[in-house]
């Protein structure tokens, strides 16, 4: 049986595209694009963003199309064009390797540049980019505060009270009476969230993985999947392992 | 074998037509005939049913040749290329008999994926005079840089069950690999074996080099066996309106094997085979030695399988089309068809299982499974008596399979792109290529093809000083060496048996005789069978292999049944699912995608005809003849050449039933841009399902009111132009597109199966190929590989031709028949709603009901 109308099924809040996460009593904005966004600093989150991972790949004759760097970027594009962020803070993982800016086309360094263009833009580090392009701008930290919360690339066993995090690229497999699918999702139990990759060529781990397990021990958590045209958020029972 | 003796001809040298004599045979003519084309130099094929010999038909003008002919230097004479692995290691055993009995020096060996490597080095070095092997060995042979050599002193080709070759992308990968076998070796002529086919033309031209105007080889036709002895199954039963299951007939069945020595019983795929299997020994009061066969199940237990069906050992086995194909099964006297026979051609070969003589006829029985399936059922009957085909028209080249080809050809030795572009296009399936196609996907395979230059540096194969093509560094060769091929299963995980959590039932290790195939309890007294296997341990026996999206519906503790056996899956480890057997009074069945075949054309076209005309009514069993009666008096029968839809109330919602008789994958995509285009005018679609038959959509505004006002008009509704932006949008999304790109994406070498010290399966790929996907439609829209998929989906998972086709027909031509309440013939298509799987488009449905249960559940504080 197949139903037509995803256009007539719209998920249950403000906005069809994000739906409310809240982290610590701390409001955001979970974006469909997979970015977070916090209104009242107005600070736009992504996560994963492997940049060049494709031509990683090339270098090793394995020739995927060289656009991914190009459709991540015009994907952030297009959530800073929809928040107006005053920050944009990439979570680590930004580049897929060390050598990713020898390889980056001078198109997406510009298309970079001008996302940077009269904002803050701060690089969080991660375990695939220690050191940056020297095109790459901004301000490198390993952590960043947020109020009670802890933002870092690598998920960590003290953040457990107040921490958002990616490098698990989690994915929900969702299994209902209609069928099931494998989404990105955000996951998060109230007090810490682990955001999907945004990167166009970035992988996923189910969620059910026991790499999540030690993070969420004894706590409730939501998987907030980012669908066709709106974010869902589904409890972990109605998801699966792979 | 004929037994009149005669005067043997002098074509066959004396030492053949004394052994032909003391077996009590005399030669064929169509034998006689192959040799003498053969020793003219002339191609042939060879069109001849089941048991006329056909294997030596192939072979003796090699034998003869390589007895009479003095040759200077042994090298490899004759090389026969088989679709199946079984049939080359069957036909090397045949042609032992033969060789020793004459007592000729002539070696005979094979070379398939379980030949050791040592022997296939071997092999090259100091080739036998005969080898037997399948496509994908033959393209490895030919990419090794000493193919020049090997192949030089080739003098035959043999191609066994081409008819069956020919309609995939195997045959497309054959057909370049024997362009190449013509430049190494100008003097070799090849011969194809063949069941009958609707166009021999198209397989002549396959045999022969290709260009300007189109090239024939010889055609040799043996004469039709004996008339098939054919009938269907007048059930005792209620004819049920729909599902594929036939349950209400396990009894006629089971009488029916009976009654014969040993039975095949056929059915379309792999869940049928098991359920079918199931219901059987849930009878089987006079345990007979029923056995199951299908592609899912460990090799080995296959082979075993195999063996006893050819000691004799068995009464029946439930089979599905691996079992369509030519080795001889030797006293099969039934073949049972479960379900809709689908195509003509296709029952014909099945018939030809049964009874491997040509002088008696064949008796086959054929079970519908529902109502519309009864109608098929004698459609098929009809055409089959009256010798009618319907095998699907030849290929045209598939891109992606180029894309290897050219690759292995630069594996082998530099190449000239013109002249390897001449020889590419000297394949049939790949005449009207343009140089245009043939660059990108040198292009491709150099540089991945893509409109932004950035990967010069990381190219697989470059021009050298001459101009020529070659790999730019050893491990390219090595890499394409492991990826050959053209058969992309779904991803599959291995299903191992391990001691279950909840303590298991201890099984009786009582399997004397080693009748291992039968299951270990299926009606609850395993006491008075034979277990399945001895004691269980962890890292237990592996039983097969089953579809990773089917395991990905499943729970740990879910039921399911499989090898004959219900197991309850116990968790999955890496590529592998262990399960425990497990009790249980409703396992799921496997939904297996193998073995869906679509209905053929013609068939389709013969169904619709005996509906439209009462008088052909006749031969249908009581139960159909009263459903098309009440048909006719309620509404009205699908006439032959034009479209019937109906429209009519059920349960708050409004229907739209049409009757294409197109085939399942037709309709499923009509269905899709069907909904598309009321949604668009607001009539309220909810959902749709189709069946082989027909296509049921309901929604929440009225369309036949709406026709009946002239706000709508069906022939809008059907409008061909649904097939243009609408298609193109719906792709961009679509599951069954992402899957075909994933297949071509693996032939032609850009994500890589395997590599070196490791083998990838589908949850260990670190890239996916729909991201991939998602990406290169967006950015480079012509790319080769999305040129590829697009026209895999024309014929493929979407049968975007035959519905063009249909619509294309049906244009001015609808017939609307506005009803106060569900017809008989729309009964069927109605009960498949809740049945279906979802695709693409309701996908946020699922997200959203799973939102829903969260809701629930919040609200129960």
């Amino acid at each position: 049986m197949m139903t037509p109308a995803a256009a007539a099924i719209r998920p249950n809040q403000q906005s069809a595209s994000a739906a409310r996460l809240t982290l610590c009593g701390v409001e955001f904005l979970a974006d469909l694009s997979g970015a977070l966004f916090h209104e009242g600093q107005r600070l736009l989150v992504v996560a994963d963003l492997h940049l060049e991972k494709g031509s990683a790949y090339a270098a090793r004759r394995v020739l995927l199309p060289p656009y991914d760097s190009a459709a991540t970027l015009a994907r952030l594009a297009a959530a800073v064009l929809r928040w107006a962020p005053r920050a944009v803070l990439a979570l680590g993982d930004s580049f897929h390797d060390v050598r990713a800016g020898e390889r980056m086309a001078p198109a997406d360094r510009d298309t970079l540049a001008a996302l940077q263009n009269g904002r803050d833009w701060i690089w969080v580090s991660g375990n695939h980019d220690p050191a940056l392009p020297h095109f790459a701008g901004g301000q490198v930290c390993e952590t960043y505060a947020l109020g009670p919360l802890t933002l870092r690339h690598e998920p960590s066993l003290e953040g457990r009270d107040g921490e958002i995090a990616g490098h698990l690229h989690p994915v929900a497999r969702v299994v209902s009476q209609s069928g099931s699918l494998r989404r990105r999702c955000f996951v998060s139990d109230g007090a810490r969230c682990v955001m999907p990759a945004f990167g166009a060529y970035a992988g996923g781990l189910n969620i059910r993985d026991e790499a999540f397990a030690p993070l969420f021990t004894g706590r409730a958590i939501t998987a907030h999947v980012l669908g066709r045209s709106g974010v869902y958020g589904v409890g972990a029972g109605s998801c699966r392992p792979d | 074998m004929g037994r009149v003796s005669r005067k043997p001809p002098p074509l066959l040298p004396q030492a053949f037509a004394d052994w032909f004599t003391q077996r009590g045979w005399t030669p064929r003519a169509h034998q006689l005939e192959l040799l003498a084309l053969a020793q003219k130099g002339e191609s042939a094929l060879l069109v001849a049913p089941t048991g006329a010999g056909k294997t030596l038909a192939g072979f003796l003008p090699t034998l003869v040749e390589l007895t009479q002919v003095k040759r200077n230097m042994r090298g490899l004479h004759t090389l026969y290329v088989s679709p199946l692995k079984a049939l080359a290691v069957d036909v090397a055993r045949n042609l032992d008999a033969p060789v020793a009995d004459m007592g000729l020096k002539i070696r005979i060996e094979t070379r398939t994926g379980d030949t050791p490597a040592s022997r296939r080095q071997r092999q090259r070095r100091d080739p036998p005079d005969i080898l037997l092997t399948t496509p994908e060995q033959l393209a490895l042979l030919l990419g090794h840089p000493d193919s020049t050599t090997l192949f030089a002193t080739l003098r035959r080709v043999v191609l066994d069950e081409l008819h069956a070759t020919v309609t995939s992308k195997r045959g497309d990968l054959l057909a370049l690999d024997l362009a190449r076998l013509r430049t190494l070796a100008p003097h070799m002529t090849m011969v194809g074996l063949s069941a009958t086919v609707r166009d021999t033309s198209e397989l002549r031209r396959y045999l022969v080099a290709q260009g300007g105007a189109p090239n024939m080889s010889a055609l040799v036709v043996a004469p039709p066996g004996a008339p098939a002895d054919l009938a269907m199954l007048d059930t005792r039963e209620r004819l049920p309106w729909a599902g594929h299951g036939a349950a209400h007939a396990i009894h006629e069945i089971y009488a029916a094997i009976k009654t014969a020595k040993t039975a095949l019983v056929f059915v379309n795929t792999r869940a049928q085979a098991e359920a079918i299997f199931q219901q059987l020994w849930s009878i089987n009061e006079d345990s007979l030695p029923i056995a199951l066969h299908h592609g899912s199940l460990d090799a080995g237990q296959r082979r075993r399988v195999e063996e006893a069906m050819a000691q004799g050992k068995l009464k029946a086995v439930v089979c599905t089309s691996t079992l369509d194909l030519g080795i001889d099964w030797g006293d099969v006297d039934l073949v049972v068809n479960v379900g809709a026979p689908k195509g003509a051609s296709r029952l014909t070969q099945r018939i030809g299982r049964a009874n491997h003589r040509l002088d008696e006829p064949s008796r086959a029985i054929l079970i519908p499974a529902n109502r519309f399936e009864a109608l098929e059922c004698r459609a098929a009957i009809d055409a089959a008596r009256i010798g009618a085909q319907d095998t699907p028209p030849l290929r045209t080249g598939a891109l992606d399979v180029l894309c290897q080809h050219v690759l292995g050809m630069a594996c082998a030795e530099p190449f000239d792109a013109d002249a390897l572009f001449m020889e590419v296009a000297s394949a049939e399936p790949y005449a009207k290529l343009s140089r245009e196609e043939f660059d990108a996907a040198v292009d491709f395979v150099a540089t991945g093809g893509y409109a932004l230059r950035t990967y010069d540096r990381f190219a697989k194969i470059r021009r050298d000083r001459q101009g020529r093509w070659r790999v730019a560094n050893p491990r390219v060769a090595q890499s394409w060496r492991m990826n050959v091929g053209t058969i992309v299963e779904s991803d599959m995980l291995k299903v191992r048996l391990v001691r279950g959590r909840s303590a298991p039932v201890v099984q009786k290790g009582s399997s004397g005789g080693g009748m291992l195939f039968y299951p270990a309890k299926l009606a609850g007294d395993a006491a008075s069978r034979p277990a399945y296997t001895g004691r269980l341990s962890r890292g237990g026996r592996v039983l097969g292999e089953i579809e990773e999206y089917f395991l990905e519906t499943l729970s740990p503790g879910d039921t399911f049944v499989f090898g004959g056996e219900i197991l309850s899956l116990q968790g999955i480890v890496e590529n592998e699912a262990h399960v425990a057997r497990a009790h249980a009074d409703a396992p799921k069945v496997p939904s297996y995608a193998g073995g869906k075949f679509p209905l053929s054309t013609y068939l389709a076209e013969r169904v619709r005809k005996l509906v439209s005309s009462p008088r052909a009514w006749k031969d249908l069993p009581e139960q159909v003849r009263e459903w098309l009666e009440i048909q006719k008096q309620v509404s009205r029968l699908p006439p032959a050449g034009d479209l019937l839809v109906e429209t009519f109330p059920r349960g708050g919602r409004y229907y739209l039933v049409a009757y294409p008789f197109e085939g399942r994958l037709a309709h499923q995509t009509l269905g899709m841009l069907l909904t598309r285009r009321m949604e668009r005018m607001g009539l309220k679609p909810q959902g749709f399902v189709a069946n082989e038959y027909a296509l049921a959509v309901w929604s929440l505004s009225d369309v036949g009111e709406a026709c009946a006002r002239g706000r709508l008009s069906m022939d809008d509704l059907f409008a061909q132009d649904m097939l243009g932006d609408d298609l193109e949008e719906w792709l961009q999304e679509s599951a069954l597109m992402k899957r075909t790109f994933r297949t071509c994406a693996v032939i032609a070498g850009l994500i890589e199966r395997r590599f070196p010290g490791k083998e990838k399966t589908g949850r260990q790929v670190t890239i996916s190929t729909d991201l991939v996907y998602d990406v290169l439609r967006r950015h480079q829209p012509d790319h080769i590989l999305l040129q590829a998929a697009r026209q895999d989906a024309a014929t493929g998972l979407l049968d975007l031709a035959r519905l063009a086709d249909m619509l294309a027909r049906v244009q001015g031509r609808i017939v609307h028949e506005p009803l106060e309440r569900v017809s008989p013939l729309a009964v069927p298509v109605m009960l498949e709603i809740g049945r279906e799987p979802v695709y693409g488009e309701a996908q946020d449905q699922i997200l959203a009901e799973a939102a829903e249960t969260l809701v629930q559940d919040a609200m129960k504080h």
